[in-house]
């Protein structure tokens, strides 16, 4: 996030595309609700009538992957209307004039056919989100998990910046992220091409500090991402797999494919809490302690670091992930020894200028932590990005053309499939599965049906319907309902009985490498009952 | 503006009420609907002070400070009346702190305590009512509410869920959700916000196993869940984790959601991993921390002597802590000699 | 070291231990009212009772030695019911004011009432008489929560002089009283607050820390009394940065706890004392720390210095 959490409550206008915030990010979307009330403007996209909708000045229920045309068509009208922000464009930015060049193609007439809208919701949208004072935009995986999901951001980023959004309070860019520290596992170089703090690894002078601050040689060939190394294990190229708190068998796209690639690797080590359905393939398994049995830090969605502090003593033998990594190094030949995860903490803060302020010291003062960059120990932190001036200088305009989803429906598979999560549950549930009242208040695997395309396959709620793509097929328990399109399905994709990810496209966004888990076509059938297969 | 209170004289700033002024200036007035989220209620009249010039008591959370104001906080007046308001409330309380699950965390025994009332002196009829237990994961007891209404506001003016209201009138009423159809088949979203603010054992949550709040202590850390970083004091009793509640000075503001407040059962479920397990023959076999890492350095020697060190891969983990994944990429980077590192951050 | 199994479980334990004892040793807390291990064992609550293999009855867990071999279990439906009997019956004259009951958080009848999951019910039988004894300034005695189970007269009859508390009467109607029935003003009673520290209910309340905290609120840090070599422990309590109250705590190896030491922990600890009282002639007056703390003399020689100088 560009801006704070804090905001949102007194927000002036909010423009939420691609999250189901209520769901996902419950306590921010609490906010949001609350910031309604006080009479905040709230313009919400997405296909499917989530709950923040019914609280939306407009609501737009767009076709999944349409988002860019949207995004164009919105620019078109504020362009066609001069509401853009004159001053702040001359003043701050560059390259306006070749993003006006291409929006003129996204009449709200032409838009509105490709996602499937209303032309006056999109000029509504557009004249809200322009005139407010501040408008801010928050955005998560129905943005990212598409083939042009980065394209999705950079015209995100267009509309913010043409209105004078991004370095305004009550406003900005906003991904809100997912999962509890995937910020801090970016920041701390968990990306093959990034170092710590986002540092090239194929930058001479960057690897020269690591070279010199860890005492080894480092390569400056930038690694594989996961697809790629999933492709590898297939094709024996990678022989050694270490996963660390993560389940592919469930979360990751065409679970057929992770399953041929995690069962074909010479060596596969797994690291977690519970036997998870990846631990299964290992060959070790490593028990690790749960967040409630160690200390250390966690970096929230608005770069916020706080203190993650160790309530009771480690299950088991389990160790915490940091000591055990630190004994396998030390096995592996690499002396160094870490105490506590203070002293890393501080080794972290050397070699990462956005950290580099940051010290458990720091944290324990203050309750709130401190957001990055957070340059010396005197420096207070940053809860507004690109306040002063846009951090490259000037903010760069970056025209994307909306190109359609890579896997469209067709004759043999007429659906639109969607993935997303639910409130009830978290990423592969092998925490919360082991909730029994989650489990109470959401037991299963299920596909949300239109109730007009329910009765026209005569499936009821409750039904047993089957559901196949070109990679795969699954059974799961129909949920007829009004809040999504006739040619769309959405599945939650927490359940590994029943996974969503057999059926999901590995095709991947040409720049982030992110697999499009919001588009891919289906077809559906009445599965036959058990009784009736016999 | 100039105020004085109890016979002291302070500067302050308009626009606050003699509540919140109070607050800043550690003066304890007691509530028990008071909530700085909130709108003010003035249901419960514990905060109630003397106003020189003021015909009767005021409720200090809704009055508003003015210049030469002078306010009694804790006289005889005073006392008596919130006195009179703790005995209203015993009278139709039930006497059940001897097992109460909130005893030891109760604003009610509390000011009972302070304000020397050992029961109600009102006998007669006391409020009756079914406990809804439809909840997975709380109770409500409309025995031992005291209608001070928190539960209601926080559930429309914060989490705005707007599940549960007040039902029926007078004596009868209750906090129920609309047509008392229960919890269950509300449009509540277990988020718990409701049970956190509960000042007496009316919403208690349901607890994995029976404890005492003094037996218990508390550990300030980072929610596991989502990334928005609520900050949640963890309940420990015997080295065991058994309740979460929503910490005021983080970025929640008190806040938390179903897998905030009551999805830290996973912690101590039976199915943990609790010792390296090695496969032979298709099957996992329990090892020592000695004999796992020996495997690992005889593997990694071998691959790596046979095919290189970029024939090694990594995923590193959204869910670990900043610790923990910079050594892993520096495990990788610095030991073994691969960029080969990734993570779900795309998922 | 003996072998022997407790619920189960095959365990080691010495020799000399009496079954509670034992299975304190592994880690298994049954529950007691009336044992304290500094005090002789008379095994009169009943809720220590356990299963022995072998015998018929229930035994006393307090009073049975371990034997070689021996296989009690210390739960079982028919443990549990007797107990919760036991706890009735306690509860059934005991009044129901935890609410506001300054033993609340730390009174071992409501510890186990809880864990028995035993509730006070209405009744209209008799009840132990409303009778309390206010007359001293240090302790409180309220024989309405007396549970009788002797640990005050045991501990006070421990140290040869005092001997004070007693049980008199019989059945029903018995109760501790102090010398031939005095008042806590009247008797020899010196105020030591030994007999404080070891009632495991609200019968016995350390008057001056009365009405000013719960027990689980405040912080609390464990010092050593300096007025004599003992070094007697007592806990300060501190509440809202303030040093509100000590607390003397149980008396162990040999050390006995005297009023002087406590006056004088809390004349040091505590960060606005209340007034000290000594008892002259059967009557306790108020009086000033120089006289309660004995250092008149003291004083006095100060201040001649002082003009010296």
């Amino acid at each position: 996030m560009t801006n704070t959490i804090k905001e949102v409550q007194n927000s002036e206008c909010m423009f939420i595309i691609g999250s189901n915030t209520t769901e996902n990010h419950p306590v921010i979307g609490a906010m949001m609700k609350q910031a309604k009330d006080k009479g905040a403007k709230l313009i919400v996209a997405d296909p499917r009538r989530i709950e923040l909708s019914n609280y939306a000045d407009v609501y737009m229920q767009i076709e999944p992957g349409t988002n860019i045309a949207l995004l164009n068509g919105m620019m078109n009208v504020i362009v066609e209307k001069k509401l853009y922000d004159k001053k702040y464009i001359d003043d701050r930015t560059e390259n306006f004039e070749e993003l006006v060049e291409l929006v003129k193609e996204y009449t709200p007439e032409r838009v509105a056919k490709i996602c499937g809208i209303n032309e006056e919701d999109i000029i509504k949208a557009a004249t809200i989100y322009a005139k407010a004072n501040s408008a801010g935009i928050y955005y998560a995986m129905g943005i990212t998990q598409h083939s042009t999901g980065t394209h999705g951001v950079m015209s995100i980023s267009n509309l913010a910046l043409m209105c004078g959004n991004v370095g305004k309070e009550f406003g900005g860019v906003n991904p809100l992220r997912g999962q509890n520290n995937v910020q801090g596992a970016c920041d701390m170089g968990g990306l093959p091409a990034d170092l710590p703090g986002y540092q090239k690894v194929f930058k001479e002078e960057v690897v020269e500090k690591f070279e010199k601050a860890w005492g080894s040689t480092l390569s400056t060939k930038v690694g594989l991402t996961i697809p790629e190394i999933l492709d590898g294990c297939e094709d024996d190229s990678i022989r050694f797999l270490y996963i660390m708190g993560e389940n592919p068998m469930v979360s990751d796209p065409d679970i057929n494919h992770v399953k041929k690639a995690l069962t074909n690797v010479d060596f596969l080590v797994v690291q977690d809490i519970f036997l998870t359905e990846t631990a299964q393939l290992a060959d070790v398994i490593l028990p690790a302690s749960s967040f409630a049995e160690k200390d250390g830090t966690f970096t929230n969605t608005e770069r916020r670091v706080q203190r993650v502090r160790k309530a009771i003593e480690p299950i088991g033998q389990s160790k915490p992930d940091w000591q055990i990594i630190m004994e396998i190094m030390n096995t592996l030949g690499y002396k160094k020894k870490y105490l506590n995860s203070s002293s890393i903490m501080e080794e972290i803060a050397s070699v990462t200028p956005q950290y580099g302020g940051i010290s458990y010291k720091r944290l324990e003062a203050d309750p709130m932590g401190l957001q990055w960059p957070c340059l010396d120990e005197n420096h207070p932190g940053t809860p507004i990005l690109h306040k002063e001036a846009i951090a490259r200088g000037r903010g760069l305009f970056m025209p994307c053309e909306y190109v359609k989803s890579a896997e469209l429906p067709d004759k043999e598979y007429p659906f639109i499939f969607t993935t997303g999560r639910i409130l009830y549950h978290y990423h592969t549930r092998s925490m919360t599965g082991r909730v029994e009242g989650l489990n109470i208040l959401a037991p299963s695997s299920y596909v949300e049906i239109n109730e007009i395309t329910a009765r026209k396959m005569d499936i009821k709620d409750g039904d047993l319907v089957k559901l196949s793509s070109r990679r795969g097929e699954i059974e799961t328990t129909a949920k007829v309902t009004d809040i999504i399109d006739e040619e769309v399905l959405f599945m939650p994709f927490h359940y590994a009985e029943g996974a969503a990810n057999y059926l999901t496209n590995t095709s991947l966004d040409a720049i982030s490498k992110i697999p499009e888990l919001k588009v891919a076509a289906v077809k559906m059938e009445k599965a036959k009952k058990i009784e009736e297969a016999l | 503006m100039k105020i004085n209170i109890d016979n002291k004289s302070y500067e302050v700033a308009n626009d606050s009420t003699i509540l919140e002024v109070c607050k800043l200036l550690n003066i304890d007035i007691p509530t028990l609907c008071y909530d700085e989220r909130l709108t003010p209620h003035s249901a419960c009249r514990m905060c109630l002070v003397e106003v020189e010039g003021a015909k009767n008591l005021v409720t200090s959370c809704s009055t508003r400070v003015r210049d030469g104001m002078r306010v009694f906080t804790n006289n005889e007046k005073v006392r008596s009346a919130r006195r009179e308001v703790l005995d209203l409330l015993l009278s139709n309380h039930p006497m059940e702190c001897l097992n109460c699950e909130k005893s030891g965390r109760c604003k009610l025994q509390n000011y009972a305590y302070e304000y020397d009332l050992v029961d109600g002196t009102f006998k007669g009829e006391t409020r009756k009512g079914e406990i809804d237990s439809s909840n997975p994961f709380y109770i409500y007891d409309p025995e031992k509410c005291i209608l001070c209404g928190l539960c209601v506001r926080v559930c429309d003016e914060l989490q705005c869920s707007h599940a549960i209201g007040f039902e029926d009138r007078g004596f009868d009423t209750i906090v129920a959700t609309p047509f008392r159809e229960g919890l269950i088949n509300s449009e509540c979203v277990s988020c718990g916000n409701c049970v956190s603010v509960c000042p007496v054992g009316a919403l208690v949550p349901k607890s994995l196993e029976k404890f005492r709040h003094w037996e218990t202590k508390e550990v300030r850390t980072t929610c596991s869940y989502c990334g928005v970083g609520c900050q949640i004091d963890l309940k420990v009793k015997d080295d065991k984790v058994l309740g979460a509640q929503p910490a005021f000075d983080g970025v929640n503001q008190g806040l938390l959601c179903v897998k905030g407040k009551f999805a830290y059962k996973f912690i101590s479920h039976p199915d943990r991993l609790k010792t390296p397990l090695i496969k032979k023959n298709g099957e996992f076999v329990e090892a020592s921390w000695e004999e796992a890492y020996r495997l690992i350095r005889q593997k990694a020697t071998n691959i790596k002597e046979e095919s290189g060190a970029d024939s090694f891969a990594g995923l590193t983990s959204a869910r670990c802590t900043n610790e923990d994944n910079y050594l892993f990429q520096k495990l990788f980077r610095a030991v073994i000699g691969t960029n080969n590192v990734d993570h779900c951050a795309r998922l | 070291m003996i072998n022997m199994v407790i619920d189960g479980k095959k365990v080691k334990v010495s020799r000399d231990s009496t079954v509670l004892e034992a299975a304190k040793q592994v880690g298994i807390d049954i529950p007691a009212l009336c044992y304290d291990k500094n005090l002789e064992i008379v095994a009169a609550c009943r809720l220590c009772v356990v299963e022995i293999d072998g015998k018929n009855k229930l035994e006393t867990s307090c009073s049975t030695k371990v034997r070689e071999g021996m296989n009690v279990n210390t739960h079982s439906e028919k443990i549990d019911t007797v107990r919760k009997d036991v706890l009735q019956l306690l509860l059934d004259s005991h009044p129901n004011d935890c609410l506001t009951c300054q033993k609340a958080g730390e009174c071992l009848l409501q510890k186990y009432a809880y864990e028995y999951d035993v509730n006070f019910v209405k009744h209209d039988g008799a009840m132990r008489p409303h009778l309390v004894d206010t007359s001293s300034p240090y302790i409180l005695k309220d024989d309405s929560k007396c549970i009788l189970c002797g640990k005050c007269v045991r501990t006070c009859s421990e140290v040869a002089e005092r001997q004070v508390l007693a049980f008199a009467d019989r059945g029903y109607d018995t109760r501790i009283v102090l010398d031939a029935d005095q008042t806590l003003e009247t008797s020899s009673c010196v105020s030591c607050n030994r007999c404080v520290t070891v009632c495991p209910v609200g019968a016995l309340i350390d008057k001056r820390t009365l009405g000013k905290v719960r027990s689980w609120e405040g912080e609390k840090q464990v010092v050593k009394c300096k007025s004599c070599q003992y070094g007697c422990n007592f806990e300060v309590i501190k509440n809202r940065g303030k040093n509100i109250a000590v607390k003397a705590m149980e008396p162990t190896e040999g050390r006995p706890l005297c009023l002087r030491g406590r006056l004088t922990t809390e004349f040091i600890n505590v960060d606005k004392p209340e007034k000290p009282f000594r008892k002259i002639d059967g009557k306790f007056e108020e009086t000033s720390w120089t006289k309660a703390l004995g250092l008149e003399e003291v004083m006095e020689k100060m201040e001649l210095l002082k003009e010296d100088e």
